[in-house]
């Protein structure tokens, strides 16, 4: 096996015996960008020499004779939404082209002080907004799996990234399914944590409510290991919960013995097509033959969900991207009458279509005399979307659907209907109206592309669903299948 | 339809967002098949039910008075597109 | 119809800064002045991805004030986003409170005209300041560019509004000094209106007098001064009159306040309609405010104008006297500590507002900067009392005070100060002035009673003004009888 395809934990037991050197194993990721970056896409910026100079310095401790931590010279990369000082990040929008950030999000403080190994910024939905990383205004990621497919989104580059063995694992954003759909998508392990678990300073906002960081990885063991790392209380971030945060690796055990998995029928509805039902269908008998016991039940309030998300998300977007005016930072428009006119032709310019329909729609919702209709009423179903889970999860330990309703589609497909692009998030948005964790785990193929199985627990349960998912991962093969990328794709 | 061209074209203006007449009338029918799809929620009766704002009950999150460095200011300015004499320029206001 | 035929209706809002180290939602400083945008982080400046985290002392001085201003403390309480744009507001929100503010339906009494007025007071809540702009013209319509400074932004505010309770100016101005006073007592806020600390918005309408209902209403924003206030309102009333005279409509709006040429402007154009699209603050969690952290606070509260002008009176002071001393606190405070030292109020407040308020104005030094401790007063005092020395070396004592900060009985001792009051000593001096004026002896005995005022300023001249003055007329009464 290539050393690039190897997990964090594999790699940490090559870096700790020696076998590689934290330079070389740079060495080796940044040769396999170079192999693949040019099909995939998956990187906004490459930051390749800070890298190697990162990785000098976890071989001058690793030559002392230091014990190093799990993560310290592993390469990785950060979704473009997160701020590194110095480091040019995005949101792969033509507003933040050029958009230097002089501060670190707490996430990427954690992680490099952690030894981690930053290659750069990876490709996303504009301002985190899609399902398929399409609207990314400098290119679409191209689905490793098939290069003709999307990668699913907005977190499109860090799963692509891992998919295509890149970087050993990344961060996304996850505020309807941004993690675990494009995870599904391409074929690798997503975890949204809770609300309140991993401090969201430093993450360009796209719903503040709703958004979290997570982890993307090759195995269940990996995340657990990122999570570990970037978890716990912020005090930078007032939504962070001051929790005591376990060691999640201490949750993968392959046993689920007598656990009790919840199957919400709803989830699996019209428009789930009949290749991902038969695979989820296949996972659930594996689980029972491990022991689980698997009963149906019943969420009501689901088919709410999709239209509460599109209007409490958008309308907290309309209010957090006000502030990219062409005043601060960020595009500004040329030959300004005044300031008004200014703000509409930079705002003009920097969105592309998707992030300004979102902000009609949000600011729409908000505004005087529909506030009641719209706003408040979608705020109340989210209390009963909530109940919905608080009354599942008091009978069972977690909760299994598919990730997403559809293996990866067509890139081009679904960009001319806002709609059918938006019920690509029908299984994953309503655990962010609760806030909840979910984790989507490869669980089979349909037609040679990845489908993905999605646990959702109760609020930091994020051990109960690494436990599950590993039993599950430890039990099949599907995380082992490597997409066969060749440079020769031309598109 | 629940949203005329003209609420679109007032929407705009209090978005800040410069629009063109195709993107208006892509935007009005846009916004209106994802509300008409929104409309479902009005089968659910909300009335004894209390909105959800945050996901996670925590409240009194407050930190003490206690000053901390400012940022450097060249690079408070670092990023503006127009900077004079320490002073973020703007055109005129009205 | 003339003005007069008008009755005016008046609600304030009223912005305090409060008197907090640190900025609402971050840990910059909230110092006046600095370079611009040297006050200033990721947070304040709004850069992508930052988050407010709430300063505590905030909503204690919220707390605090909304107690001395007869509020109800809510339980709950929750910020809320003000979404409009302009280029002093970083994020193109201000973080406010919208149907849960801290304190709600609170009260302040006024007097005018010798009589007692309640103005009610709707809310109190928390907000954020914004920027500063500067203009490149002379206003902001005929500049052609504008610059702008982020220091301000995030300084917290306290937003206080009133009822529309008022009825004429003098009751708006009464409103406003008594609100600064109690805002200044309790150190909510250090209410510096030359720095732009505390500014007024008033909303005024007229109506016909003894009519029952509101007029349509102008909202004036930003004054910061009373003066501007009050010939604002003046403007505003007449400029109200006239329309309605000529049987038209007032309209609904927002003006601002020219202080050059004393007229008010429509400031809004009409495509910005009043739709702030208020909804719950994600970023920052909701207050639950229990009674005991309201009863701790209330323990911090000092005693109030109103009360303390009360007591002082209750100690003979006259209503002048203790408006006069009350009207600032560290006077006020100055007194009261003073007092535990030396009892008699009328006396020590003679020499507050009398000779120690003349040292310090004339110096500019404030109550707080003073070299004369309220103890070294008292001091002063006591020796007066006990005949140590008179009145008037006091009043040479004190300057001396305050040049050298030294005591009062240091002074007295160093310079010799004290007075004469032993009879021998006394005597002899006597018996000197008389030997040496015997026309003014004889002119008294032969009834001449001013002779006798003629021979006490010489025997005072002899001692240098340190003869004790009550000595020296029993002494001499009985040597020329």
């Amino acid at each position: 096996m290539d050393i690039t395809a190897r997990s964090a934990a594999e790699l940490h037991t090559m870096l700790e015996s020696k076998a590689i050197s934290a330079t070389e194993l740079v060495r080796e990721f940044i040769d396999r960008i170079n192999k693949v970056e040019g099909n995939v896409k998956a990187f906004v910026t490459l930051t390749e020499e800070s890298a190697l100079e990162q990785a000098a310095k976890q071989d001058e401790k690793i030559a002392r004779g230091e014990k190093i931590g799990p993560l310290a010279g592993i390469p990785m990369a950060f979704k473009d939404n997160m701020c590194l000082t110095g480091i040019r990040t995005t949101c792969s929008s033509k507003m933040l082209e050029n958009f230097i950030p002089p501060y670190d999000a707490t996430v990427v403080e954690r992680l490099l002080d952690a030894g981690a190994i930053s290659l750069g910024k990876l490709n996303m939905d504009e301002f985190a907004m899609g399902s398929s990383t399409e609207n990314s205004a400098f290119f679409p990621t191209h689905n490793p799996w098939d290069l003709s497919c999307v990668t699913g989104g907005s977190s499109g580059g860090s799963v692509a990234s891992v998919a295509a063995d890149e970087v050993a694992y990344s961060l996304g954003s996850d505020t309807g399914g941004s993690i675990r759909q494009p995870a599904a998508f391409c074929g690798v392990v997503g975890m949204k944590p809770t609300y309140g678990a991993v401090s969201r300073y430093g993450l360009i906002a796209f719903a503040s409510s709703l958004d979290q960081i997570g982890p993307v990885t090759k195995t269940v063991r990996d995340n657990a290991l990122v999570l570990n790392a970037i978890a716990g209380h912020d005090t930078k971030d007032s939504t962070s919960v001051p929790f005591e945060k376990p060691d999640y690796t201490e949750f993968l055990v392959n046993d689920i013995k007598g656990l009790k998995i919840g199957i919400p029928w709803e989830y699996f509805g019209e428009g789930i097509d009949q290749g991902v039902a038969r695979v989820i269908q296949e996972a659930i008998e594996t689980l029972k033959g491990l022991g689980a016991e698997v009963t149906e039940c019943s969420m009501p309030h689901t088919e709410y969900a999709m239209p509460t998300y599109y209007l409490i998300a958008p309308a907290e977007c309309s209010s957090n991207l006000a502030r990219f005016d062409g005043v601060r930072y960020g595009h500004r428009s040329q030959n300004n009458e005044d300031i008004i006119s200014m703000f509409r032709k930079t705002r003009a310019e920097g969105f592309g279509s998707e992030v300004k329909r979102r902000i009609m729609l949000g600011t729409y919702a908000l505004s005087s005399g529909y506030y009641d209709a719209y706003y408040l009423k979608a705020q109340k179903v989210r209390t009963l979307i909530k109940q919905d889970f608080d009354n599942a999860l008091e009978k069972f330990d977690v909760l299994l659907s598919p990730t997403a309703p559809t293996p990866a589609f067509k890139l081009g497909e679904k960009l001319t209907d806002p709609l059918s692009m938006y019920m690509s998030d029908i299984c994953t948005s309503p655990l962010n109206l609760a806030g909840l964790p979910g984790i989507s785990v490869p669980a089979g193929f349909v037609n040679g592309l990845p489908v993905g199985l999605q646990l959702m627990g109760k609020a930091f349960s994020e051990g109960m669903l690494y436990r599950v998912a590993y039993t599950f991962e430890q039990n099949t093969d599907f995380h082992k299948v490597k997409p066969e990328l060749t440079a020769e794709v031309v598109l | 339809m629940k949203i005329s061209r003209e609420e679109v074209e007032y929407v705009a203006m209090l978005a800040r967002l410069e629009l063109t007449a195709q993107e208006t009338e892509d935007y009005t029918g846009n916004l209106n098949s994802i509300l008409e799809y929104a409309g479902i929620l009005e089968k659910l009766d909300t009335s004894e039910v209390l909105p959800t704002a945050h996901a996670v009950p925590l409240h009194n999150v407050m930190r003490e008075d206690v000053v901390k460095s400012s940022m450097d200011a060249a690079k408070v300015l670092a990023n503006a597109p127009d900077v004079e004499n320490g002073f973020f320029k703007v055109p005129k206001i009205v | 119809m003339s003005v007069n035929d008008y009755e005016m209706v008046c609600g304030v809002e009223v912005h305090a800064e409060l008197a907090t180290k640190t900025k609402i939602f971050c840990s910059c400083t909230t110092e006046f002045g600095g370079e611009q945008n040297t006050h200033v982080c990721p947070v304040c400046s709004g850069l992508p991805g930052v988050l407010p985290v709430l300063n505590r002392e905030v909503v204690n001085l919220a707390i605090k004030a909304g107690l001395a201003l007869n509020c109800e403390i809510a339980d709950y309480s929750k910020f809320d986003r003000k979404n409009y744009y302009y280029p002093d507001l970083p994020k193109n929100y201000q973080t406010s409170q919208f149907d849960l503010p801290i304190c709600k339906a609170g009260w302040l009494e006024i007097m005018v005209d010798e009589e007692k007025k309640r103005i009610g007071i709707t809310r109190a809540h928390m907000e954020e300041d914004a920027g500063k702009l500067v203009h490149s013209g002379e206003t902001i319509t005929s500049s052609m560019e504008s610059f702008v400074d982020y220091n301000r932004t995030g300084v917290p505010l306290l937003e206080i509004v009133s009822e529309p309770d008022m009825r004429s100016i003098p009751e708006v101005i009464a409103y406003l000094e008594q609100l600064v006073e109690i805002l200044e007592y309790t150190e909510v806020s250090d209410c510096k209106l030359e720095q732009g600390s505390v500014r007024f918005d008033v909303n005024v309408s007229i109506r016909p007098k003894g009519s029952s209902e509101f007029g349509i209403r102008s909202e004036i924003k930003n004054l910061n001064s009373y003066s501007s206030v009050r010939r604002c309102l003046e403007y505003e009333i007449e400029r109200q009159a006239k329309i309605l005279d000529e049987g038209e409509r007032v309209i609904q709006e927002t003006r601002t306040w020219d202080e050059g040429k004393g007229i008010t402007l429509s400031l809004r154009s009409k495509e910005e309609a009043h739709d702030y699209r208020y909804f719950p603050e994600p970023d920052l969690v909701p207050l639950v405010i229990d009674r005991e952290w309201v009863e701790r606070i209330s323990q911090t509260l000092p005693e109030l104008p109103v009360a303390r002008r009360a007591r002082f009176q209750s100690l003979g002071l006259s209503e002048y006297d203790a408006k006069v001393l009350t009207d600032s606190k560290d006077l006020a405070d100055f007194f009261d500590q003073a007092l535990i030292e030396y009892k008699d109020a009328k006396v020590l407040a003679n020499w507050v507002m009398g000779d120690f308020s003349r040292i310090l104005n004339a110096q500019q030094c404030a109550v707080g900067d003073s070299p004369i401790t309220p103890l070294q007063l008292a001091e002063l005092l006591k020796l007066i009392e006990k005949g140590t020395i008179s009145g008037k070396i006091a009043k040479s004592v004190i300057e001396d005070m305050y040049t050298t900060g030294k005591d009062a009985g240091t002074i007295i001792k160093e310079k010799g100060l004290a007075q004469i009051s032993d009879e021998g000593a006394l005597s002899g001096i006597i018996d000197g002035v008389l030997a040496a004026n015997p026309q003014s002896v004889e002119d008294y005995r032969a009834g001449k009673e001013r002779a006798l005022g003629f021979l006490v300023g010489q025997i005072m001249k002899a001692t240098k003004g340190q003869a004790n003055p009550g000595k020296v007329n029993q002494l001499l009464k009985g040597k020329l009888s």
